[in-house]
């Protein structure tokens, strides 16, 4: 399969990501939205490690092992993120009841 | 390497601290003394003398840039604990926590200013933002602060996230993680790069702008800095923000040739008109919007955004005056604004009618307050003068866009106005200003400190000398 599939759906992907995280107003979705486009990168990244005659001139067979690695490193790193951000959201909830980042304008003034 | 392996192994010594020592005022001194450890780890990494042997496989370079850097990182926060260590035992019942929380920021400042490899950038801000979400958390009852780390964390995993798609697309069009290889593969492709790493460089700058508040992506910034804990806000602002600076100078100079003469025509995109876009428009919202402030904190938060509008200079000229200047802007910056947050702290009422008739109730405190505020605002004999005076230069050096530095002049005579306000309503203004009590260490502190900055204007020699000894 030529690599423009790949490159197109992560792309997709990651356009649905920015677009909930952008408009979505409920902190669990944001968060899950900001988790797509993590996804949407690793799929990328595959991809290309998978492929790599197809997008470089000059590359080894070797190639390509490098980016599966990233994909690890994204994992563990979005799973610390995800312990320390659900940390935020439940001690929020604990203060306001809500997760409706709505109610987040205290600051304004 | 040492920085980043004796930082990390006192974040864990800390972390046993918090159960291990009953007493919870000897967290601080012994932090102090873990950072004073780390900087000897740092400067003997600087001689030459490797406390580890460990292959990293070239996925970090450990420059006399980056390692220089991680000195003032380190100093910083060894003036930040000593002076403000005290106020973070106010919140919540593990104050060790804190401490553990600032060396794994500081490990991460260590990783960010030696990366070689896009894998480090991405490891690098992780271990320093995620720390920082729990610190601007760390008044866990306070509404404010709940909010601002939600915010802070929204949107700094969603930086993250651009980064990465960033730095997968530079991965499409080059096919390594690799910084030089990066940096050569734009040379051998003529003068155009591929359309997948231009776009990825985009991302990678965009998410960069986020992580250092270049406007138009600094929305989040005065929020942050205002919601979190005064004394975290302190090393927020400072250290954090110029790690941001040295990642993202690493990162620019991959859209330069080895030459450096044909900067604008590398990538087939006019960056540098895009950097004076950048540059303008933070500096803009930066002062201008500091100007309405009511509250100092606030006010503050909008400085440090035209403060890092001054940093991106050194991003836009790339030369070795900016390599230079960069270094001297941050102890300039750094010092001056942990000593103005160190103050802060203290006041009672954050407002600017709070300082009301600060200099006849605590002169000393009001004194060291001027100073830094001069610093801050880049006066003549203050280690801002240099500062800015660096930046400046730089742009001059590179023989285009003069218009910018006379911009940049203009931005700087606003920022004149609202630090002035403090000062008057310091010196001029009649009113009870309350403070905290005030030790007579923290005021030898505060005094030791804006000698340090008087110095460092009059010889901004003795910080740079010492880095090319």
């Amino acid at each position: 399969m030529p690599i423009q599939y790949y490159i197109t759906l992560a792309s997709i992907l990651f356009c649905i990501g920015v677009t909930g995280a952008l408009t979505r107003r409920n902190a669990i979705i944001i968060f899950m939205c900001i988790e797509l486009m993590l996804n949407a990168v690793n799929l990328l990244l595959v991809a290309f490690s998978k492929m790599p005659f197809a997008v470089l001139p000059n590359s080894t067979a070797a190639a390509g092992t490098d980016a599966q690695l990233f994909v690890f490193f994204i994992m563990v790193v979005a799973a610390a993120e995800v312990s320390v951000g659900l940390a935020i959201i439940v001690m929020m909830y604990r203060n306001v009841h809500s997760i409706d980042v709505n109610f987040l304008n205290r600051l304004k003034n | 390497m040492n920085a980043i392996i004796v930082s990390a192994v006192w974040g864990v010594i800390m972390m046993f601290c918090s159960f291990l020592v009953k007493n919870r005022g000897s967290y601080r001194h012994i932090a102090a003394f873990g950072l004073l450890t780390l900087l000897v780890a740092n400067i003997l990494n600087v001689k030459g003398i490797l406390l580890f042997d460990i292959d990293d496989h070239n996925m970090l370079h450990f420059s006399n840039f980056g390692l220089y850097f991680n000195s003032i990182a380190i100093f910083s926060t060894l003036v930040y604990v000593l002076l403000t260590g005290k106020e973070m035992e106010k919140y919540g019942k593990y104050a060790a926590e804190y401490f553990t929380l600032i060396f794994f920021v500081l490990c991460g400042v260590s990783v960010l200013s030696a990366y070689n490899n896009m894998l480090m950038l991405f490891i690098g801000i992780e271990i320093l933002s995620i720390p920082l979400y729990i610190l601007t958390g760390s008044d866990k009852k306070n509404l404010k602060s709940n909010e601002a780390a939600l915010k802070y964390f929204l949107m700094g995993a969603f930086s993250t996230g651009l980064m990465l798609m960033g730095i997968a697309l530079m991965y499409g069009g080059t096919g390594s993680f690799q910084l030089e290889i990066v940096r050569a593969a734009g040379k051998a492709n003529g003068t155009v790069l591929s359309f997948l790493e231009v776009t990825g460089l985009l991302f990678l700058f965009v998410s960069m702008a986020f992580k250092v508040s270049a406007a138009p992506f600094h929305f989040w910034t005065p929020d942050v800095y205002d919601g979190a804990p005064t004394v975290f806000t302190s090393f927020m602002a400072t250290v954090v923000k110029a790690a941001g600076f040295i990642a993202f100078i690493k990162l620019c100079e991959v859209r330069m040739v080895e030459t450096g003469l044909d900067i604008d025509k590398t990538f087939g995109v006019n960056w540098q008109l895009l950097f004076a876009i950048l540059i303008i428009a933070t500096l803009l919202v930066g002062n201008i919007t500091a100007v309405f402030q009511q509250s100092v904190k606030r006010m503050l938060a909008y400085s440090s955004i035209a403060q890092a509008g001054f940093m991106l200079f050194a991003l836009f000229s790339l030369n070795d005056l900016a390599k230079e200047g960069i270094l001297v802007y941050s102890v300039a910056y750094s010092l001056a604004t942990i000593g103005i947050f160190a103050v802060l702290v203290k006041m009672k009422d954050f407002t600017f009618e709070g300082f009301n008739g600060l200099a006849k109730k605590q002169p000393v405190l009001a004194a060291a307050c001027t100073i830094f505020l001069l610093s801050l605002a880049g006066i003549p004999l203050t280690a801002g003068f240099f500062a800015k005076y660096y930046m400046l230069a730089s742009v001059i050096k590179t023989g285009s866009y003069t218009w910018l530095v006379i911009i940049a002049v203009l931005f700087a005579a606003v920022s004149v106005y609202y630090y002035f306000r403090v000062i008057q309503a310091m010196y001029f203004k009649d009113g009870e200003a309350s403070t905290e009590e005030i030790t007579p260490s923290f005021k030898t502190g505060l005094v030791l400190l804006s000698a340090l900055i008087i110095l460092v204007g009059v010889m901004p020699s003795l910080v740079l000398n010492y880095f090319y000894f």
